[in-house]
């Protein structure tokens, strides 16, 4: 399969030549293949936003190049604002940009500017509404007016809107409530399945990305450190909290299992420490 | 883009004039600005600018970074340039067409007025570099006490500068984050004509004046759970004193508006 999105030895300095200069970013490689759900995690600072901000072109790498397609972004002036269209971004706390003074019309700001026809703006401010849960007379009301919940995913349908082959997403559930937390993960993933497109998801939450992510990112001191499946990065999880990052908790209680001498592999997801659990009682039953 | 923009920056340090009591430094900067007013000549400049380079060192303030603050004046310093250089009448015309004359004393003029617009701002820019703005509203209060018996406002005037002193930062950063996020819906800020330009905007004003109503109306909620009722029988953790170094300055600031006087009145 070829990547969609290809990034090689990525270099980012922060006031270049000032003395408050700041490496945010050394030396990262990776690829995005269409389909995938990635997670990505790391520490404050570490340099996960710096990265997606590279992804659509939004900053420019010091050194390195973004290829969508095989074709580096900065190459060309189109190209790189086509890029914004191709590789949707989700910023944190995307709520704080709503401004239209109806929702529908605010969905409509990405797709206005590709230049689409009124007919493929409207289907598209409705399917996007419709993944993320947004009904027909919620279109019509001003943003404002609704919940700060429903705001969240007003503004993520904003980007579904343009209808990116690579959706990514800054926390996009930060101070949210569980349902609603709940709510968006799958929201995310149904628009994942429904269009095949890849997501990249900025997070904290270790089980959300145990559950949903197939290929995790970590990044640590404006370095990529790890990529692979989940169970490759959380079967690091020593390296993982040296450096302070979390581990899912129910890998923390299989872990602690082991270390009391239980017979147990380390898992991350619930399904798995119930299958384990499982095989532990049969086999204890023979013995 | 927008993070060159250092107006109202403080860059904290220990030197002599970062430790003057800000009363000091804002009566030294009036008396800066009344003596830059007051020189009449290149020698008087002169002198002026000693003193500002002077300050400048002493308070090791980078170079770079009062460039920096100076560069959004470009503008105005070309605009003031150009309109003196038209505008003055003189006897050694140097270029003459159309209804265009340049004479010797259009270049002097504007470029007197360009170093004097320079210099102006450049001290400003000291005082916020060196005086964090609490400690600056401190001293204007103090500074302004007397017309508290006006019945002026002077507190809540020294209170409202100080709270957007400290929100320029925050609102730029801000401001940043909301151009990247309207950015990355593809809103094009820099083509179209000036009407479509002006248009681009409420994207981004829009969702700036919401969240400045927004951390006004938390700020206004924090001040109040902290019992904030005003000037009426608050005390402070930082009492001003006038100390030896502010006599000191108090001392050049004296012999500046000395040597400048005294050269005007030689007419230079």
């Amino acid at each position: 399969m070829t990547p969609i999105l290809q990034v090689t030895n990525l270099k980012h300095i922060y006031s270049a030549g000032t003395p408050f200069e700041h490496v945010a970013l050394e030396d990262v490689s990776f690829s995005v293949f269409p389909g995938e759900f990635i997670g990505v995690i790391g520490h404050t600072g570490s340099g996960k936003s710096t990265l997606m901000q590279h992804l659509n072109g939004l900053l420019k790498p010091n050194s390195g190049t973004v290829c969508l397609d095989g074709k580096d972004i900065w190459s060309d002036k189109k190209l790189t604002r086509q890029s914004r269209f191709r590789v949707g971004l989700v910023f944190q706390y995307p709520e704080y940009q709503l401004f239209e003074d109806t929702v529908y019309k605010d969905i409509a700001f990405g797709p206005k500017n590709m230049g689409l026809t009124e007919q493929e703006i409207d289907r598209r401010v409705r399917e996007a509404a419709g993944f993320v849960g947004i009904s027909e007379e919620q279109l019509q009301v001003s943003p404002f007016d609704l919940s700060g919940g429903q705001k969240r995913r007003v503004a993520i349908a904003g980007v579904i809107a343009m209808e990116p082959e690579v959706l990514i997403l800054d926390e996009p559930t930060a101070g949210l409530d569980p349902e609603g937390r709940k709510e968006i993960l799958a929201n995310i993933e149904g628009y994942r399945r429904a269009k095949n497109a890849a997501v990249m998801m900025v997070t904290h939450s270790m089980s959300d990305v145990a559950r949903l992510a197939e290929r995790l990112l970590v990044m640590n001191g404006s370095r990529l450190v790890m990529d692979g499946t989940p169970k490759e990065v959380f079967s690091r999880s020593r390296e993982l909290l040296e450096m302070g990052l979390d581990i899912p908790e129910v890998t923390q209680v299989f872990l602690k299992l082991a270390q009391l001498g239980l017979p147990v592999e380390p898992v991350y997801t619930m399904e798995q420490a119930v299958q384990a659990l499982k095989q532990l009682r049969g086999g204890n039953l023979h013995a | 883009m927008l993070k060159d923009i250092t107006l109202g920056q403080y860059f904290p340090g220990n030197s002599p004039v970062h430790r003057l009591d800000p009363r000091t430094k804002l009566i030294m900067l009036v008396i800066y600005i009344v003596v830059l007013f007051a020189a009449g000549s290149w020698i008087s400049y002169g002198v002026v600018f000693a003193f500002l380079a002077a300050s400048i060192a002493i308070s090791r303030t980078p170079l770079k970074s009062i460039v920096r603050g100076l560069k959004p004046l470009v503008l105005i310093l070309v605009f003031t340039g150009i309109l003196n250089l038209l505008f003055t009448g003189g006897d050694t015309v140097l270029v003459s067409f159309w209804r265009i004359t340049i004479t010797l004393e259009g270049v002097e003029r504007a470029l007197f007025m360009m170093s004097r617009i320079l210099m102006l701002i450049a001290g400003t820019f000291l005082l916020t570099y060196t005086t964090s703005p609490i400690a600056l509203t401190d001293g204007l209060e103090s500074l302004l006490g007397p017309l508290k018996k006006l019945r002026l406002p002077v507190h809540e005037l020294s209170m409202m500068m100080c709270i957007a002193l400290r929100f320029i930062p925050t609102l730029i950063e801000e401001t940043d984050k909301i151009i990247s996020a309207q950015k990355a819906r593809g809103a094009d800020f820099e083509s179209g004509n000036l009407l479509q330009r002006v248009k681009a905007l409420i994207p981004i004003l829009v969702p700036l004046f919401i969240s400045a109503f927004r951390r006004a109306d938390e700020l206004a909620t924090a001040m109040e759970c902290r019992c904030y009722q005003g000037d009426q029988g608050r005390t402070k953790m930082k009492l001003l004193h006038y100390r030896l170094v502010d006599l000191k300055a108090f001392a050049l600031g004296a012999v500046l508006i000395a040597a400048v006087f005294t050269l005007r009145k030689f007419g230079l």
